[in-house]
Formats: C-alpha cells, sequence, structure tokens
C-alpha cells in the first residue's frame, strides 16, 4: 500500500469567543492518497472550511490549530515554518475558495495574477509564463484565452472568475488541490460544469483533491471517499459507494433521505428532514453532538462515543449498527 | 405600587437593559467621549462665570505693572500668570478668552449648522435640479480659499467679534451641506419613509419627523467639528491681526501680542495655544466620541 | 472614460467662473477702490477723476466682464501698492508657495501613510494607539502656535534650523512641518482604515494561498488597492495647502503667494486680493480635477467603465 499523500490525525480547532472557547473542530482523522478526491460533507458550521484552512496554515492568528499529525509528502504542516508553509501553498498544495467575485485582485489584470502564482515558486520567464497561463485557461474552457490575459477580473462572470481561480490554482500542478465549496456561488447550470472540469483534470493530472461541499449531490458525482461531518467531528467515513450504499450512522442516513433520488422516492412523499438545531460548541461537550436530534438516541449517548465499522467505513456511534433496538432504554 | 417595582425589575431580567441604559453604558466607557466631555464642561463653566472667576479686569491697562512674569518665574500672586505688555492682567485675560473662542464657535457652527443642512437635507430628499444646484454650490464653496477670503471680507468689514462670526458662519457650511446630503440620501430610501408617504403626511413632516432623528447623529457629529473648525480658524485670524481686534481677549490675538516677546517671556505664546489646543482637542474628542456611541450599529 | 474627463473639465470650468464672479463681487462691495487708489489725502474731485478714469463707475457686470476677459489673457491688472503688473507679482512668488506646497504634501503622506498601514497590521496594539492619538493632537493643534513653537524650540533654544526667510533647503524644514501636519490626521485614518478593510478581503487569502510572502502581500496586493481615495485626498488636500500657506509664510516670513495675500489685505490692495483668490481657487479646481482623473485611472473598474 502506498503511503497516503495527506494524513491527518486528531486535529482539533479552537477559537477564543466571547463567552468561553468554540470547540470548532474536535479531533478528526483521515488519509487521502494520490489521484484520490475526498469530499467533506456537512451542514453550515460544521467546521468544514476550518478544516481545510487548518491545512493550508491560513487560520488567522488568534485561532488555536492542533494535531497529533498533519503530514503532507512527508513535511509535518503543524510544525513546518512559515517560510516552508509559503513554499508549499500555491506550488505543491492549492485552493479554491467559494467567492470567486471577490477572490480576485481588482486592481490587477488575469494574467498578472496568473503569472504571479507560477513566478512565486518557479523561476520563469514572463513569456512562459504568459504562456503556461494560456494554456491553462484553455484548459479550463475559456475561449479566446490570449485575449483574456490583459482583462481585469470585473469584466468577467461569476462562472468565468472560477474557472480563472482553477488555472491559477493549477500553474505551479499541486499535488494536492483543495475547494471550499466552488460552485456554492455559481447558477445551477455552470455548477456541473465546473464540477467536472475539476475531475477531469484532476484525473488527468493525477491531482489529489479535497472537495468540500454540503451537497450531497456532487459528492455522488466526483468523490472516491467521503467524510460526513457534523459539529466539528468526523461522524462517517469510507468510500463513496459504501457510505451511499450503505450509510451507518444516523447523520447520514438522514442526510439522504432528504435528497430525492429519481426512480426509489416515491411521487407525492414527504422528503425527510432532520428535526432540531446543532448544538453550540462553545464550552465542553459530552458524547455525542448528534444526540439531540438523532431518532435512535440512548442513555449512552451522553458518555465518549466508540469509533465502529470497519477502518475503510467507519462511524462513530454506540450502536454497532448504527440503529438502537427496542431492548435499549431511550435516553 | 411595590408590586410594580417588583415586576419592573422582573421584566429587566427577562427583556435586558434599556436602550437608555446601554447608552448611559457606552457613553461612559468611553475615554475620549468622557475626557472630552470633561474638559469642554470645565471651559464652558469658566467662560460663564468669566466675571467670578477673573481675579481682574481683563480690560484695566496699568502701565508701571507690565510684562511682570508669571508666578512660576518669580512673579506673586497678585497675577498668577503675569501681565502682559500692557500691565493687563494675563490670567483674566485668558479666562475671558474662553467666552470668546466658545461664542465663536457655537454661534458660527449653528449659523453655518443651519444653512449646511438645509441646503444638504433638501439636495438628498428632492434630488433632480435642487441636487444639481446644491452641488454645484457646494463644489464653488470648497474651490474658494476660506481663509484668504476670510481675511478679505473681514478686512473690508471691519475686524469685530460679529463680523468674524457672520463671516465664519457663511462659509463652514460645506461639510454640513456634504454630510447632511449623504445621510438624507441614505434613509430617504428606507421603508419607514416610503411608510409615511404612503399614509398622507406633507413633505416637511416627513422630512421633520422620519429623516431628521435618523440624521440627527451625524450632524452632531459634524456640529463639533466645525465648532473646532471655527475656534482655530478665529485665532488664525486675529494672529493675523484681520480677526477680533484688540483690546477684545482672543486667544489667537494673545499668541500675536507675545510673539514679539516670544524670546524672552515665551509663556506668552505658549499658554494661549495651550488652552486653544485643549479646547479644540475636547470638542474633537466628544466628536469622535459621539460618533462612536451613537453609530447605527451600535443600536440594539 | 473620455466622456468622464470631459464633463469633470466642464464643471471645474464653471466652478471657476463662478468663484471668479463671487470674490469680485465681495471685492466690488469692498468700498471705493478710486478712493483707495487715491490715497488718503485726495479731495473729492480726485476721487471722482480717478472714477472716471479706470472706469470704477460703470455697473459692475461691466466691470467684471472687463475683468474677466483680461485674465483670461493674463493681466490681472495693476497693484496700487506696489504700481506693477500683479500677474509678474504672483507670479515671482508662486515658487516659493508651490515649493512649500509640494513639500508639504510629501511629508504628509511620508509620514501618514506608513503609520496607517503599521497601525492596521497591528490593530489596538501600542502603535495603533501612537498614530491614533498623533492623528487627534494634529487635528487639534492651532498651525500658528505649532510654528512658533517649533521656532522657539528648534531656532531659538536649540539653534539647528533657521527661524525665517527663504534661501535655503534648511529654511524649508520647519514651514514644511507646519504646513503639512495639519493633512496628516486625515490621510493617516484613511489608510488605516482603507488597509484594514482591504485585509480582510478575499483577495488577500487568495494572494496568501498562492504562497506569496507578507511584504509582498501588504504592498503589491492590499496597499495598491487601499491608496487609491488616499491618492483624492492628498489632492484635495493640496489644494487647502495653498490657503493655509497664508499662516505659515508670514510665520516664517517666506515671500510666496501666501504673505503677498496677507499683505495686499492688509493694504486694501484689491486686485491683487482679486487675483490671488482667483489663482489660490483654480490651482484647487486642478489639483481636484486631477486627482478625479488619476482615482479613475487607478482603479480599472472605474476606467472601462
Amino acid at each position: 500500500m502506498e503511503k497516503p499523500l495527506l494524513s491527518v490525525r486528531n486535529l482539533t480547532i479552537d477559537i477564543p469567543v466571547g463567552g468561553g472557547t468554540l470547540h470548532a473542530v474536535r479531533g478528526i482523522d483521515f488519509d487521502l492518497n494520490r489521484g484520490e478526491t475526498l469530499c467533506i460533507v456537512g451542514e453550515s458550521g460544521s467546521g468544514k472550511s476550518l478544516t481545510s484552512l487548518a491545512l493550508m496554515g491560513l487560520l488567522g492568528k488568534n485561532i488555536d490549530r492542533s494535531a497529533d499529525r498533519m503530514e503532507f509528502d512527508g513535511t509535518e504542516l503543524t510544525t513546518a515554518s512559515p517560510r516552508t508553509m509559503r513554499a508549499l501553498r500555491g506550488d505543491r498544495m492549492s485552493m479554491i475558495f467559494q467567492e470567486p467575485m471577490t477572490s480576485l485582485n481588482p486592481a490587477y489584470t488575469i494574467g498578472d495574477q496568473l503569472i504571479e502564482a507560477l513566478r512565486l515558486h518557479k523561476s520563469v520567464s514572463r513569456e512562459a509564463a504568459r504562456a503556461r497561463a494560456t494554456e491553462l485557461l484553455e484548459k479550463v474552457g475559456i475561449t479566446a484565452a490570449a485575449s483574456r490575459l490583459s482583462q481585469y477580473p470585473h469584466q468577467l462572470s461569476g462562472g468565468l472568475r472560477q474557472r480563472v481561480m482553477i488555472a491559477m490554482a493549477l500553474m505551479c500542478e499541486p499535488e494536492l488541490i483543495i475547494a471550499d465549496e466552488p460552485t456554492t456561488a455559481l447558477d445551477v447550470t455552470i455548477q456541473a460544469q465546473i464540477l467536472r472540469l475539476l475531475h477531469d483534470l484532476g484525473q488527468e493530472m493525477n491531482m489529489a483533491m479535497i472537495l468540500i461541499t454540503h451537497d450531497l449531490g456532487v459528492v455522488a458525482r466526483v468523490a472516491d471517499k467521503v467524510a460526513v461531518m457534523y459539529a466539528g467531528e468526523l461522524v462517517e467515513t469510507g468510500s463513496a459507494v459504501d457510505v451511499f450504499n450503505s450509510p451507518s450512522h444516523p447523520y447520514t442516513r438522514g442526510l439522504l433521505r432528504c435528497i430525492p433520488l429519481p426512480g426509489k422516492t416515491a411521487r407525492g412523499s414527504t422528503l425527510g428532514t432532520i428535526p432540531g438545531i446543532v448544538p453550540s460548541l462553545v464550552g465542553d461537550i459530552e458524547g455525542c453532538a448528534f444526540r439531540t436530534r438523532c431518532p435512535h438516541a440512548v442513555a449512552a449517548c451522553h458518555q465518549d462515543i466508540p469509533l465502529q465499522g470497519r477502518p475503510e467505513h467507519a462511524f462513530r456511534c454506540v450502536h454497532e449498527d448504527g440503529k438502537r433496538h427496542d431492548e435499549e432504554v431511550i435516553a | 405600587m411595590s408590586d410594580t417595582s417588583t415586576t419592573d425589575s422582573l421584566l429587566q431580567e427577562i427583556t435586558g437593559p434599556t436602550p437608555g441604559q446601554m447608552l448611559r453604558k457606552r457613553v461612559f466607557g468611553h475615554q475620549g467621549l468622557l475626557f472630552g466631555g470633561i474638559v469642554l464642561a470645565i471651559l464652558l463653566f469658566i467662560a460663564i462665570f468669566a466675571p467670578l472667576l477673573a481675579p481682574h479686569d481683563p480690560y484695566a491697562q496699568s502701565l508701571m505693572t507690565r510684562m511682570q512674569p508669571p508666578v512660576f518665574l518669580g512673579g506673586d500672586w497678585e497675577h498668577p500668570l503675569g501681565t502682559d505688555h500692557l500691565g493687563r492682567d494675563y490670567l483674566s485675560r485668558l479666562i475671558y478668552g474662553a467666552r470668546v473662542s466658545l461664542m465663536i464657535g457655537a454661534v458660527a457652527a449653528l449659523i453655518s449648522g443651519v444653512i449646511g443642512t438645509a441646503m444638504g437635507v433638501a439636495a438628498g430628499y428632492f434630488g433632480g435640479r435642487v441636487d444639481m444646484v446644491v452641488t454645484f454650490l457646494i463644489n464653488v464653496r470648497l474651490a474658494m480659499p476660506v481663509v484668504l477670503v476670510a481675511l478679505a471680507v473681514v478686512a473690508i468689514l471691519g475686524g469685530s467679534l460679529q463680523v468674524v462670526i457672520v463671516v465664519l458662519g457663511l462659509l463652514l457650511w460645506d461639510r454640513f451641506a456634504v454630510v447632511m446630503r449623504a445621510s438624507t440620501l441614505q434613509v430617504r430610501g428606507r421603508e419607514y419613509v416610503a411608510a409615511a408617504r404612503a399614509i398622507g403626511a406633507s413633505t416637511p413632516r416627513v422630512i421633520l419627523s422620519e429623516i431628521m432623528p435618523n440624521i440627527a447623529n451625524n450632524l452632531i457629529v459634524v456640529v463639533t467639528l466645525e465648532m473646532a473648525h471655527a475656534i482655530l480658524l478665529e485665532a488664525a485670524l486675529s494672529f493675523l491681526g484681520l480677526g477680533v481686534q484688540p483690546p477684545t481677549p482672543s486667544w489667537g490675538l494673545m499668541v500675536s501680542e507675545g510673539k514679539n516677546m516670544m524670546l524672552f517671556e515665551p509663556w506668552m505664546v505658549l499658554i494661549p495655544g495651550a488652552v486653544l489646543f485643549l479646547l479644540v482637542l475636547a470638542i474633537n474628542l466628544m466628536g469622535d466620541g459621539l460618533r462612536d456611541v451613537t453609530a447605527p450599529e451600535n443600536r440594539s | 472614460m473620455l466622456t468622464f474627463i470631459l464633463k469633470r473639465l466642464g464643471l471645474a470650468v464653471l466652478v471657476a467662473f463662478t468663484v471668479s464672479f463671487i470674490s469680485f463681487t465681495l471685492l466690488f462691495l469692498a468700498g471705493d477702490p478710486a478712493a483707495a487708489l487715491a490715497g488718503e489725502t485726495a479731495s473729492g474731485e480726485d476721487i471722482e477723476a480717478i472714477s472716471k478714469l479706470y472706469g470704477f463707475d460703470r455697473p459692475m457686470l461691466i466691470q467684471y466682464g472687463d475683468w474677466l476677459f483680461s485674465a483670461l489673457r493674463g493681466d490681472f491688472g495693476e497693484s496700487y501698492y506696489f504700481r506693477l503688473p500683479v500677474a509678474s507679482l504672483i507670479f515671482e512668488r508662486l515658487g516659493v508657495t508651490m515649493t512649500l506646497g509640494v513639500c508639504g504634501i510629501s511629508f504628509a503622506l511620508l509620514t501618514a501613510v506608513p503609520l496607517g498601514v503599521a497601525a492596521a497590521i497591528r490593530p489596538n496594539s501600542i502603535i495603533d494607539r501612537v498614530a491614533l492619538f498623533l492623528s487627534v493632537a494634529g487635528q487639534a493643534m492651532p498651525s500658528f502656535w505649532f510654528g512658533l513653537i517649533l521656532i522657539v524650540l528648534f531656532a531659538i533654544k536649540l539653534g539647528w534650523l533657521p527661524p525665517s526667510g527663504a534661501s535655503s533647503p534648511a529654511h524649508f524644514i520647519m514651514p514644511t512641518i507646519v504646513l503639512g501636519y495639519y493633512a496628516m490626521p486625515a490621510i493617516m485614518r484613511l489608510t488605516r482604515a482603507g488597509m484594514l478593510d482591504v485585509l480582510s478581503s478575499d483577495y488577500i487569502r487568495t494572494a496568501r494561498a498562492k504562497g506569496a510572502p507578507e511584504g509582498r502581500i501588504l504592498f503589491r496586493h492590499a496597499l495598491r488597492n487601499a491608496i487609491i481615495p488616499v491618492v483624492s485626498l492628498a489632492a484635495v488636500q493640496m489644494g487647502f495647502m495653498l490657503g493655509g500657506s497664508i499662516v505659515v509664510e508670514s510665520i516664517f516670513a517666506l515671500h510666496g503667494a501666501g504673505y503677498l495675500a496677507w499683505e495686499s489685505i492688509a493694504r486694501n490692495d484689491l486686485p491683487t486680493v482679486q487675483a490671488l483668490i482667483l489663482v489660490f481657487s483654480m490651482f484647487y479646481i486642478v489639483f481636484t480635477f486631477l486627482a478625479d482623473v488619476l482615482n479613475a485611472w487607478l482603479d480599472p473598474r472605474m476606467r472601462s467603465s
């Protein structure tokens, strides 16, 4: 078995707030192999964006990040110097963000910004950089690429800007690309195109990808592996096939019930919902954060929750199969 | 009767502090505002009660007691801050000078405030040609070198307290107009204005009861700024000899009078300038503080 | 962009005309220019004769038109005091004032911008508090008092700098500081606010994600955007400095246009005063016009619309 490109153990993110500490991410583990696509799924506030920022070292100064291990191809990211991180960022690990409209500097041309992405890490001539920029713009499906280089961000639509962001992330041929909800701010019709693009490029350039999203449909299309995140924890991880076909954690099952499946969901039936709200993560949290909304909650859910299943498809639950059986006491 | 007081405090616990209480808390928590307010209050007190506080008549000349040093440089307590080149008690002139500065600041700001606010609100509310005209007038006014024009006009009409106040009042309305216009534009599009008009409120009523209260906090801030501006301008004009004329005790004039003796008696230049600085600082701090405290974001 | 420039230009010209008209009117009410010309010992007949000779008895609008057309050709009349063409008087002295103005705004920018950037990088730190304190104190300080203090301190007590005159660069040091410090607070606050705003924007996060070093991010990415409104402000302040030059030039005995203005007002030298008001406002108009153009050019979003 090849060693994973990225290996994370017990990543924790704490944010000091007015009333105490917000435990935004509470000890998550995952691995990512070369060329693999991992989708981190979860609702707003689950901590998925913070996780991606933590990997890139882009968290604010007042945010507390710690991990037993956060290894990227042999380099330990938690102890890496700022200089090392700067060398990695944009070169071997890239990121694209959710808001294409505001993610590009309005004062410089597209070309300037693309070229900068390359020349920050590699010593190439401006002409060579221009050529590569043109090549990548074409690759991401932008027509008249050469003339686009001298355009300014405000002259492009949201979908085009996001393509430019993708091109910019690819300038140095990174081994890992992290995409934080890259299509959420775009039109539905464009979403599919961008996702297809990301997927194809990933395959073609053998890039590992972490795709963060709240949209299960997206996950189904592109994921090799899935990690379901809830309230700062990974409640279920596994291959996409396994998680979709046999969802084990009650939250995952709840999520899947919310989506209409062609052929399976009966007409006129009610789509599932998960009642309740995400609990506050300020201060100490005991047991399972999902228990207040879980139809299978029992008394034991107040204690530490064990990891069930096998390493390739694991989930956190007191129940071995993620379901409560009648002999047990209701919490 | 005791029941209502207990229900009041119970209610308070449930609903939280009243807006008044929150405002008071913010006001007293804001250092700049407190400092500025206290200093301003002190100076106001000094100005109002000048006749009671000043040890001598600020106009009383005495050739015998010219150029006495202040108490801390060898003088006596008869004239705690010494005397000027005409034998007048320095401390008394300083105290009466507060009247001059404060009066000029207040009245000039009032005049320019009325002019500028009227223009600005009209431009913001009615838009169209009114706005075009007002904006043009503002540009014209901004292009004019204020110091130069003020000097020229005062020179023509003769320097006196009243002339200076009126001239400054007629020149310093630009920021009022700009800020009030911007605020009115912002507020004009809000729903409560549309609602008021929908129920048939007349234009003056809409302006007075819907728009003015919501731009009042900006108005207060500009008032403090322009008060400070007027005070500094009068001081500069008087310093140049073309503002308030002697023997009126203006702090700017006192600096000018002390200029010739600066080498040997620097305090004659330092002290009136220092109190000017203190007054303007206090007003600016209050203005900044008021802006922080009454900013719409701070309202619950 | 071209239409924008033309519109602004048209507006500027209109403003200039209006200012000239207002200043002419103001001084027209000044009392009798013929009496001023004739001097104090002139008789009523002398005054009348002068009046007819110079055309002071014509209606105001005609006098204004006359003056305006001459002014457009560069002829501002003759100074009552010097008996020399006003235009040449002003022209001789303009160099000093312009030098002072440029130095003043440069001083303000060179101190205020770095201070504003430093304050924005570490908000609520010591340097931020110092910067804010300086800005509040600077706005409250009367310029003439500041000038006198500097003279007492550096020229008299310490003897480092010359107290007055304009014969060497050292002579310009204190006047520059006194003229420039008043513009510092506004520039510093605007830079600080702009930088704070820009530093929290998404494209800065993108630059970090690309692996750009902090220095590059600060200057090439952040400041480049935050400085745009500051440029406008600086140009406006530059326009104001001409007015401020009156006080500074009189304290430091610099014989520039501001000093001339003060003297001419004191001497009721109307033609000179009228011309100076027009010249000063023209400079302001030109500077703000340039500021608008520069503003539009610096912001690509405005350039191509």
